[in-house]
């Protein structure tokens, strides 16, 4: 784990695990002097080249680029946003009032349009499953396994594949006499059931494929953080008799720990806006509909982009609080396994 | 590291760009009010102009740019381009908040009436236009801005073998008489005898396009300009919302309607696995072809009004296509005036896609012969008052030209959404009223 190296300078975290290594000890140090030896020269030269101008400027230069384009992309669009959030603008028309906080207080006073978060609540519940999942097959597939490779490539294909596709795939798969019937078919379950057809069954069906999709990008950044964990510990923890749920439960959970609440914060702000999967599927029809669904309508369909930037940068208000309020809840405590 | 006032400094300067940027977001108004007049000799008028249209298909297979090969002969000295849009109204509506929007497009749905001498250049007053049909869907303060491309009837695609095979060989003449059929071609054939097209859901928004036929009345959409409760009983959007509620209600339409596809129902009417679609007259043509590919024939599709009758006669109401307009930035006004009178009246266009000429004069084309046969009286629906009715919409988040409310009264009607169809009028016509008194004043 990266986190060890807060706890003490690089030197001596290198020689503290080399005194019990001795094998190990010879190529550390023989990695270190060159480099030291380098470093020698280089603070003598830095003397004037701090003094340069060009200095300042070198790292704003290489950041030009991707700032301009962050700034471009994402900062000047939200602010728009915001901006338009304070008129009545309907989204062609060149003309717009600025109705200051009008939009807010209509949605604040419309308790309908925040329904669509029950919606959330399926999608929440598929997103612990899929850590659930995700968790357990990046600890089986951080040990030693055969194919381990190629299972790793099959968990993490369906995140490469794009959302429209996977809605059109899913829509197939759950039509009437589709993939999924054939496939119960076989198996000698007959179902006449529409997988689309009810609020629930909808929505769980848009949940699991929510799941199927998002479980890869999960396992990836689980078996990262896994892999990152000295071998030296497991060997240490078999040696006093742990078998692997113990294993897990004392090396591996605390050292991804930080990993598991990011992921349970994407989760959150993931399953409250929703928007692929049900939008290509059901059109946000029968009881599918989510608030970024909504709002997408608010702006496109009643041409009240006003109203819908408002609600957008209310959405965007609440990922922040529920953030705000995992992080208190709970800290992010630096690991320290050593 | 000390960096504390670069930060602030850049963040300072991140805000002010920000603002500066945004506000100057939106677009501006462009020269107003210069009249795109037809020129009085083709040979003199020139230029470039671009064409934006939706029609991607026949930008593709090269039928529009054989269009502007026929056009080259009157003017030889117009250059037209056409840009095909697939996502036409979201893109083109954001295209609007620039000068750039070509010279003549289709006005998106979503351009407020009272907007229109902002964005088109005016063709003239309504009286100068009066030989085309629907010119008061673009008329603002006696100026016309638009053409309609063309007209559409609306009425039921049908497979007609199996409605005979049913038993049912003359037009229902009420919904009870069409529910009868429906419920006899699902007995006798085996076959969906309605589909809905919910997934796609535009092919639903057709039913509002009915409006007036239970009356005769062509002021039906005028109509609605008001807290009028459009769904009360007896209303024209109470029959036929009630029509598609009661097909529904009774199991006569597809089994699982979440995962219809708009593609293959066309072939599925063709190979007489469904029996009806709600469509305009525009379908027929596609329909027809699409049987032919799928192996059935063309003959069998079949085209019907709307189960209701006045005066012992049916009635169909005729609405307007996209408006062709001319763009007030565009630098070659009567070279796009010139194509746009052109291909509505000239290129013969309405004719070869089977719908009706915008040109009043201009005989209904070969489709619709069953209508003219059976003395089905057309109308052509008034639009004096749609940006009123659009406003009330569109305040009350209804959208009768969208396709999710009627989704909800199709989840009402076979059980999937909470609630009874008494109350789902009742909301909708309370919701209307509200929103009718808010714009209103």
């Amino acid at each position: 784990m990266t986190h060890t190296t807060d706890t003490a300078p690089e030197g001596a975290a290198m020689t503290g695990r080399s005194s019990t290594d001795k094998g190990r000890d010879e190529t550390g140090r023989d990695r270190r002097r060159p480099a030291g030896g380098r470093r020698g020269p280089a603070a003598g030269r830095t003397r004037s080249w701090r003094d340069s101008p060009l200095r300042r400027i070198t790292p704003w230069l290489f950041l030009a680029a991707p700032l301009a384009l962050l700034i471009t992309f994402t900062y000047v669009p939200v602010a728009s946003m915001i901006a338009y959030s304070f008129t009545d603008w309907d989204g062609v028309s060149p003309d717009r009032e600025n109705v200051g906080f009008d939009n807010y207080v209509r949605i604040f006073t419309r308790p309908e349009l925040f329904r669509v978060f029950f919606v959330s609540g399926y999608y929440l519940a598929a997103s612990a499953v899929q850590i659930v999942v995700a968790l357990y097959f990046a600890v089986i597939l951080s040990f030693d396994l055969r194919f381990r490779n190629l299972f790793k490539g099959i968990l993490f294909f369906p995140y490469l594949i794009n959302g429209v596709a996977i809605g059109f795939v899913f829509l197939y798969f759950f039509q009437d006499g589709g993939t999924l019937d054939s496939v119960l078919a076989w198996l000698g379950v007959s179902t006449d059931h529409a997988w689309l057809g009810d609020p629930t069954s909808a929505n769980v069906s848009l949940a699991g494929v929510s799941v199927w999709r998002f479980t890869g990008l999960n396992f990836v950044l689980f078996l990262g953080a896994i892999q990152s964990i000295p071998g030296e510990l497991y060997e240490a923890a078999e040696l006093d008799g742990a078998g692997k749920w113990q294993q897990f439960r004392h090396i591996i959970a605390p050292s991804i720990k930080p990993v598991i609440s990011l992921s349970a914060i994407l989760a959150i702000s993931g399953s409250l806006s929703v928007f692929e999967i049900p939008y290509i599927m059901t059109g946000g029809a029968t009881g599918t509909q989510t608030f970024v669904i909504q709002t997408i309508k608010l702006a496109f369909q009643f041409n009240k982009t006003g109203l819908a930037s408002a609600a957008a940068v209310v959405l965007l208000l609440i990922i922040l609080l529920i953030t705000w309020i995992q992080r208190r809840l709970v800290p992010d405590d630096k690991v320290d396994l050593v | 590291m000390g960096n504390k006032k670069t930060t602030a400094l850049s963040g300072a300067a991140l805000a002010a760009v920000m603002l500066a940027l945004s506000a100057c977001g939106g677009g501006g108004g462009g020269a107003t009010g210069e009249v795109a007049a037809p020129p009085s000799d083709p040979k003199e008028v020139s230029g470039e102009i671009k064409v934006l249209t939706q029609r991607t298909d026949l930008v593709q297979n090269g039928t529009l740019q054989k269009y502007a090969a026929e056009f080259n002969k009157v003017y030889p000295n117009v250059k037209v381009e056409f840009d095909g849009i697939t996502d036409y109204e979201g893109e083109v509506k954001i295209r609007m908040n620039t000068d750039n929007y070509g010279d003549v497009l289709l006005i998106p749905g979503a351009v407020a009436k009272n907007d229109y001498p902002k964005f088109f250049a005016p063709l003239g007053t309504a009286e100068e236009l009066s030989k085309y049909r629907f010119g008061d869907k673009t008329e603002v303060d006696g100026k016309v801005y638009g053409i309609a491309q063309f007209g559409t009837a609306n009425g039921f695609v049908y497979n007609k073998k199996l409605w005979r095979q049913a038993g049912v060989t003359s037009w229902p003449k009420t919904p009870d008489e069409f529910l009868a059929g429906l419920k006899a071609v699902k007995e006798k054939t085996g076959a969906t005898p309605y589909y809905t097209n919910f997934k796609d859901g535009w092919p639903m928004v057709q039913w509002t396009a009915n409006l007036g036929v239970v009356g005769c009345d062509a002021r039906a959409s005028d109509a609605l300009a008001g807290p009028v409760s459009p769904w009360k009983a007896g209303s024209e959007l109470r029959a036929i919302d009630g029509l598609l509620h009661d097909i529904v209600k009774r199991g006569l339409s597809e089994k699982d309607p979440t995962t219809t596809n708009w593609e293959t129902s066309k072939a599925l009417l063709g190979e007489g696995e469904i029996a009806t679609m709600m469509l305009g007259s525009w379908s027929i043509t596609q329909m027809r072809d699409a049987a032919k590919k799928a192996g059935g024939s063309p003959d069998d599709i079949g085209f019907m009004p709307f189960p209701a009758q006045k005066d012992g006669k049916h009635c169909a109401a005729l609405v307007s296509d996209y408006q062709q307009a001319v763009s007030v930035h565009s630098h070659n006004k009567p070279a796009a005036r010139a194509w746009v009178d052109w291909f509505t009246e000239k290129s013969g266009f309405a004719e070869k896609e089977g719908v009706v000429s915008a040109v009043k004069s201009a005989p209904m084309p070969a489709t619709l012969k069953d209508f003219v046969d059976n003395d089905v009286r057309f109308f052509d629906r008034s639009e004096a008052k749609t940006a009123a009715v659009n406003d009330i919409d569109e305040a009350a988040e209804i959208g009768l030209n969208k396709q999710d409310y009627r989704q909800k009264l199709i989840d009402t009607a076979r059980g999937a959404a909470k609630g009874s169809i008494e109350d789902f009028f009742a909301d909708l016509n309370k919701r209307w009223d509200e929103a009718a008194k808010t714009v209103g004043s």
